[in-house]
């Protein structure tokens, strides 16, 4: 995790590239997997749900930094948990009543928005020590990473497993069923991440391989 | 209502009077009644009073049906019995709908605590505990309190603040009751709040409208299921971990391609029925 100092934020360009690259919450942090791995057979799938992340994301970072002087340390991961719980709940309502069709797949995966763990650590890492202006750019690019990141894997798996992108037929050939499958979340997940390590190490930076898992 | 049962796979045993023609026996899953089930032919069972109703169909023990007569008001009704459906729903969310493999909740966790294989039995042994209780608690609320209230779009802010503090209860509870088994599996309690499958487990059940003994099921069968895929996966990563990989696939990257193969390998859970 970089080192932002408590009161001088970082400019917008660095905040936005941290999240699509450098700290991606899906391919780099392995924050938030369940629904990228879920729900990513198609892209229309996958951009709902990036979007509705990518939302709640920004809202909820803004809300924590506008509350800043009013929560109390003690007790804020709880306070955190209900700031993203209401936003989710407006989510939830607004796509299952614009987006039925889609909502019935998904569904399941927006309610469960509450308890990914990227949005609760941007809060905690992030928005709860800088102003929310920043807070919000930084909750932008966050979403948009995990927005990219949901789209990549949808339109890969979408195409090698139905030869289509967005439901428009592009190639015709015998679908590879496997991808669609749910073992074929886990492969394209894998081979994306290591694709990453692939250009970090044409970059020049050592691969980082001792992962430790979500902190909360 | 008389008695019947499923006998075997097209055959149910009838307690009660039966016209021997089958064109007059009306069977269907209480699940969608429009659809019958084609019945060839009713002959005497062993005992007298009894029947045995012969359908194309292939019955399973674990669902619920109905049939009637035409003409009459008779109704049976073949209803598994509750330790039928809570092995079905166990089994069902433990193997053939493992919430980490077929629905791929709980992967943040998943990946986390699966480095050793100490870790792993922790955490699955705590979070099947916990995620009973706050499975149970959650069902209750929704079965007296929201749904009575039609407070349904209150559910995401309910249930996970029911699990917070559930989580936050059993630590408190545990650090005064039990220090030694606080210090182990404290650090797991913490984790638990950011497992999706804590809180699937409740919008599932709410979802489904299941009873009691389903909600029982389905909390602990995923429980279980996710103690189980923990404790595989760990010991297939402890082998990993010494294996020459290639170095852009380190770390991560191969632990998703092996979940990947457990994944398909628990696909061949997907044809299981039993019962």
């Amino acid at each position: 995790m970089s080192t932002a100092t408590t009161r001088t934020s970082p400019p917008i360009g660095t905040l936005l590239m941290r999240g699509l690259f450098d700290e991606n919450p899906v391919f780099r942090l392995a924050l938030s997997l369940c629904p990228a791995v879920a729900v990513t057979t198609t892209v229309k799938n996958g951009v709902m749900l990036g979007v509705a992340v990518f939302v709640v994301q920004v809202l909820s970072s803004v809300s924590a930094s506008l509350l800043r002087p009013v929560i109390i340390p003690k007790i804020r991961v709880p306070l955190f948990v209900i700031i993203i719980a209401i936003w989710v709940s407006v989510m939830d309502m607004v796509l299952a009543a614009f987006y039925p069709d889609i909502y019935a797949e998904v569904g399941l995966y927006v309610k469960l928005i509450v308890a990914f763990a990227i949005i609760i650590s941007r809060m905690e890492l992030f928005a709860m020590k800088h102003p929310p202006m920043p807070a919000f750019w930084d909750g932008f690019g966050m979403g948009l990473g995990f927005l990219v990141a949901m789209i990549l894997t949808g339109a890969l798996r979408e195409l090698l497993g139905s030869g289509s992108v967005f439901g428009i037929q592009i190639v015709d050939f015998n679908p590879l069923l496997l991808v669609i499958l749910p073992a074929g979340g886990f492969f394209t997940i894998g081979l994306i991440m290591a694709l990453f390590n692939w250009v970090d190490v044409k970059r020049g930076i050592a691969v980082k391989d001792d992962y430790k898992g979500c902190h909360g | 209502m008389a008695d019947a049962k499923v006998l075997n796979n097209n055959q149910i045993l009838v307690e009660g009077p039966l016209p021997t023609d089958p064109e007059s026996v009306r069977l269907v899953r209480a699940d969608d009644a429009d659809i019958l089930l084609e019945v060839t032919a009713v002959s005497p069972g062993s005992e007298p009073g009894t029947f045995l109703v012969t359908t194309t169909e292939t019955l399973q023990t674990a669902d619920h049906y109905l049939m009637t007569l035409a003409g009459s008001d008779l109704m049976w009704s073949i209803a598994p019995s509750a330790m039928a459906v809570l092995v079905a729903g166990v089994i069902g969310s433990a193997l053939i709908n493992n919430m980490v493999f077929t629905r791929y909740l709980g992967l943040c966790v998943f990946f986390g605590v699966s480095r050793k294989k100490e870790t792993a039995i922790g955490m699955g042994v705590t979070f099947t505990i916990v995620g009973l209780l706050s499975g149970m608690l959650t069902w209750a609320l929704n079965e007296f309190v929201m749904r009575p209230l039609s407070l349904d779009f209150l559910q995401i802010i309910a249930f996970i603040g029911i699990v917070a503090c559930l989580v936050q209860g059993t630590d408190l509870v545990l650090k005064k009751v039990n220090k030694v088994l606080h210090g182990k599996f404290g650090i797991y309690l913490m984790l638990i709040t950011t497992n999706c499958i804590i809180l699937a487990v409740p919008l599932l059940n709410a979802t489904n409208e299941a009873n009691l003994v389903e909600g029982f099921a389905l909390a602990l069968g995923s429980g279980l299921g996710f103690a189980l895929a923990l404790f595989l996966f760990s010991c297939a990563r402890e082998r990993v971990d010494m294996a020459p990989v290639p170095v852009v696939f380190r770390g991560l990257p191969i632990a998703f391609i092996v979940a990947g193969l457990f994944a398909l390998a628990f696909l061949g859970f997907s044809g299981l029925s039993f019962l």
